[in-house]
């Protein structure tokens, strides 16, 4: 039981990452139904940001955290205007390859300037370990540190989503684009700002993964990319509540599977998890049923 | 007829260019390398083309098909003692298995959702590999015994693309244009979706079996991560590339993104951010492909516009 | 001879009752037409005869070949009891020849293995041969010949319909069910299709059943109509009986239609 508990503690921290970057890719892909492959490499960057931040200016966690979710915002911005805006209004299998194209391209620029190498992420946060029961829980204050600005960034999407002439926006050209053109809206601006606030989620889980795990590599994000945007399609892509479900239940699934003895599988239970749901639910366990109208 | 005996001759002259430039050692091994992986990249491609290009099945795991292959061969050859032909034909068979395995459920799956399905497969296949020891597991499968020659190679390379395009000048073939154009009004006209979308995946799953057995008689030595989600893509480039529903233009594909990648050995460390690059440029400039006859109505985004939202 | 029978059929969609309770039946030969408003469930009739959709409650049978019941009414299966459709958003195959269009009608009828496919064995080029004659043969019936090579998508608007019923006669149905041939046609390409309609009922001896707004063509040509409204079969009859009918003027013709 103590066991159990431990592990779903463990759970909801990577489920937490997992929600962040699913996040990025729900949002991107509701808006011009994009799979945004290059995502899990703006985590990758933000990642390093964070570490130039506190290794070489000897920031403290809370501003690398800003700093990194700001330059991550801009690069995703400019990864929408020169990569993606091009080939807007071409087929979709062009669109993927282009978005594999941004993708391996930021990591093997990546590679180029700052070496393949696995870099150690300094210590911002002071590791204290908090213990429950008698010892038998161990939560280590990172955890809930990760927890709790997860949380506080998901109520600020909510809010900017719901309640801002910006989210009205997006949610407009998410439902028609040409219309939502029509009723006055900026298209080509409502997009930048899904872009910007995407990829700032994504730094930000870039730099708590550093702290978390301690360790970063320029192809960190691959990985992690490829899990978020399972995630993602789990929730019902498209779906911003579905992507912070999709993100806890992939996080907790896999940590109890690493936990009970079968963590060389654990991709595999992620992804066969995924081909199961969409057999159930082909839209998604939050998805809406489309059905082309004859 | 005429037809048929003017690429006959051209076959024939190739084939034998080829083995004496092979035989008397101008082709270098370094060169010999590259034309093996182009007729292997060109069978993969064709059957992948079938499956996405003509059949308009978005798939982002034929690599899974391709290890499949490989991994059999390399049991029958090296474990088994079984002689090449049997080992290729067992592992087009067994790919062509996992294809339907893969195919009859994922299927009723459309566009992204079902790439996204085929990428979890592709993945799933590497991992269980990884962990079997018997095919050597993560460390690799070694001495795989090198049966794999420029005459296996030609013959399979041939034997695909005129197999494949029969296929496709049929009304079988036809069935499967026709679900990628219109799948309701494919069903209206009698045409059985869901068995013509396996048999294009079975189809292409064969094929690319057979690549993997080829690959893997050649190297001596393979393991799971050659067969990753990387080298789906590659594949799926090169079908983009040559233009959808184009056989003439997957291998042609294949031999110029060979010629390329063949370029790019010269600077390795900027190899991968040239080739990223390259493929943008390709994308934003001729989304058709090479020899795409354009662009077909399931590939435009905003497809969907059409359809209404129902609650079922 | 009845070819036709629906009993009690009915349609929901959540809380849309698409189709209800609705009753009838059809003899070999007949011509007949339905009418109502948008939204009145005359698609959604079609739909549920050609097994897109399935029944909520409700038989439909065809007495064709053989007989075919509701549940054994599946999209791929409903061409080979003799039943092929046209669509109201016309449904080529665009990137597709005009050829390829009608042999594409042909598949239900066609019969040799995939081993000969890809060997070309002998009963590949037979069937393939007799097939491309049939096709031609009915691409000059429909005054396609001509454009046999051009793409789908590139025919004009009356060019596709014609080609998408020809690609229908192509499967050689006993019932043609035609959704809105008429939409977007001018008078003289609607006065064509007149003519079109009556001379495929000849020469191919069919049941047809179509959806249609423009009056004069249904008032013509059809000799039983049923009108639909709210999902109801609200009327059914000779034209001139449903031109006299209140409840169909009150609900769908209009003053106007009297005069015509």
């Amino acid at each position: 039981m103590e066991q159990l508990l431990q592990q779903l503690i463990n759970g909801i921290s990577l489920g937490s990452i997992y929600a962040l970057i699913a996040l990025g890719y729900t949002m991107v892909y509701g808006i011009i139904n994009l799979i945004n492959f290059a995502h899990g490499d703006i985590y990758m960057i933000g990642a390093y940001v964070g570490f130039a931040l506190t290794t070489f200016l000897g920031l403290g966690f809370f501003p690398s955290l800003l700093i990194s979710m700001l330059v991550c915002s801009i690069l995703g911005m400019i990864i929408e205007k020169v990569a993606y805006k091009p080939i807007r209004n071409s087929t979709r299998i062009a669109a993927l390859i282009t978005a594999i194209s941004v993708s391996l391209f930021l990591e093997y620029t990546m590679v180029y300037f700052v070496k393949p190498d696995t870099r150690t992420f300094p210590e911002v946060l002071q590791s204290k370990i908090l213990t429950l029961f008698n010892g038998k829980i161990i939560i280590d204050l990172k955890n809930i540190y990760i927890i709790l600005i997860t949380i506080l960034l998901m109520a600020g999407l909510q809010y900017v989503v719901h309640k801002t002439k910006v989210g009205k926006a997006m949610r407009a050209v998410s439902l028609d684009k040409n219309a939502a053109e029509l009723m006055g809206v900026d298209v080509n601006k409502t997009i930048s700002y899904t872009f910007a606030i995407g990829s700032s989620l994504a730094g930000a889980a870039g730099v708590l993964v550093g702290v978390y795990y301690n360790t970063i590599n320029p192809l960190m994000g691959v990985v992690p990319g490829l899990k978020a945007f399972v995630a993602a399609v789990l929730g019902g892509i498209g779906i911003i509540p579905g992507a912070v479900f999709g993100g806890f239940f992939l996080g907790m699934t896999e940590t109890l599977v690493s936990a009970y003895g079968g963590s060389v599988f654990k991709d595999a239970v992620a992804f066969s998890i995924l081909i199961i749901v969409l057999l159930i639910k082909p839209n998604g366990l939050l998805g809406k049923t489309i059905k082309e109208k004859v | 007829m005429k037809k048929n005996i003017i690429s006959f001759s051209i076959l024939t002259i190739i084939y034998f260019l080829v083995k004496i430039l092979l035989d008397i050692g101008i082709i270098d091994s370094y060169l010999q390398l590259n034309i093996f992986l182009i007729g292997i990249n060109i069978i993969l491609a064709v059957g992948l083309n079938l499956i996405t290009g003509f059949t308009g099945q978005f798939s982002l795991g034929h690599a899974a098909f391709m290890s499949i292959g490989a991994y059999t061969s390399a049991v029958f050859t090296a474990k088994l003692g079984q002689s090449f032909i049997v080992a290729i034909l067992v592992s087009g068979v067994i790919a062509a298995f996992a294809g339907i395995f893969i195919g009859i459920p994922t299927l009723r799956l459309k566009g992204d959702y079902l790439a996204i399905a085929t990428l979890g497969f592709g993945e799933i296949v590497r991992i269980i590999a990884l962990n079997i020891d018997y095919i050597g597991g993560a460390i690799g499968f070694n001495d795989i015994p090198q049966y794999t020659n420029w005459t296996w190679i030609f013959m399979m390379t041939v034997a695909t693309v005129f197999l494949i395009k029969h296929f496709i000048n049929s009304y079988h073939g036809r069935a499967c244009i026709a679900i990628r154009e219109d799948e309701i009004a494919a069903e209206a006209m009698g045409i059985n979706t869901t068995f013509y979308k396996v048999l294009a995946f079975a189809i292409g799953a064969f094929f690319a079996g057979i690549a993997g057995s080829l690959y893997a008689n050649y190297f001596y030595f393979i393991k799971p991560d050659s067969f990753g989600f990387m080298k789906s893509i590659d594949i799926l480039v090169i079908v983009v590339f040559g233009g959808m529903g184009s056989i003439e233009g997957s291998i042609l594909g294949a031999i110029l993104l060979s010629i390329i990648s063949l370029f790019l050995q010269g600077i390795p460390e900027l190899r991968m951010v040239v080739y990223s690059v390259v493929l943008f440029a390709i994308m934003v400039y001729r989304p058709t492909g090479l020899l795409g006859k354009g662009e077909f109505k399931l590939w435009k985004k905003g497809a969907e516009r059409n359809v209404s939202i129902e609650s079922k | 001879m009845s070819v036709l029978k629906v009993n009690n059929l009915s349609k929901n969609f959540g809380g849309i009752k698409a189709v209800t309770e609705v009753s009838l039946n059809i003899e070999k030969g007949e011509i007949i037409g339905l009418i109502g408003p948008n939204g009145a469930g005359k698609t959604t009739l079609f739909n549920l005869l050609t097994g897109i959709y399935t029944p909520t409650s409700g038989e439909i049978i065809y007495d064709l070949d053989k007989k075919a019941y509701t549940k054994d009414l599946k999209p791929h299966k409903i061409t080979h009891y003799g039943i092929a459709r046209t669509f109201q958003n016309i449904r080529l195959f665009q990137n597709m020849t005009v050829l390829d269009n009608v042999l594409m009608g042909f598949h239900s009828g066609l019969k040799y293995s995939i081993v000969s496919t890809f060997f070309r064995l002998p009963s590949y080029y037979k069937t393939e041969k007799s097939t491309y004659d049939e096709a031609l043969e009915l691409l000059i019936k429909f005054n396609l010949l001509d454009k046999k090579n051009e793409l789908a998508k590139n025919l004009s608007y009356g060019d596709q319909r014609r080609l998408e019923i020809a690609r229908a006669l192509a499967a050689k149905p006993k019932i043609l069910l035609l959704d809105e041939p008429a939409a977007g046609m001018n008078p003289k390409e609607t006065k064509e299709l007149n003519f079109l309609i009556q001379w495929i009922r000849e020469t191919f001896d069919l049941t047809i059943i179509l959806i249609e707004h423009d009056m004069s063509l249904v008032m013509n040509i059809c000799e039983r109509i049923f009108v639909f409204d709210y999902g109801h079969l609200v009327a059914s009859g000779t034209p001139l009986e449903i031109q006299r009918n209140e409840r169909v003027i009150k609900a769908y013709l209009g003053e106007e239609a009297l005069q015509c």
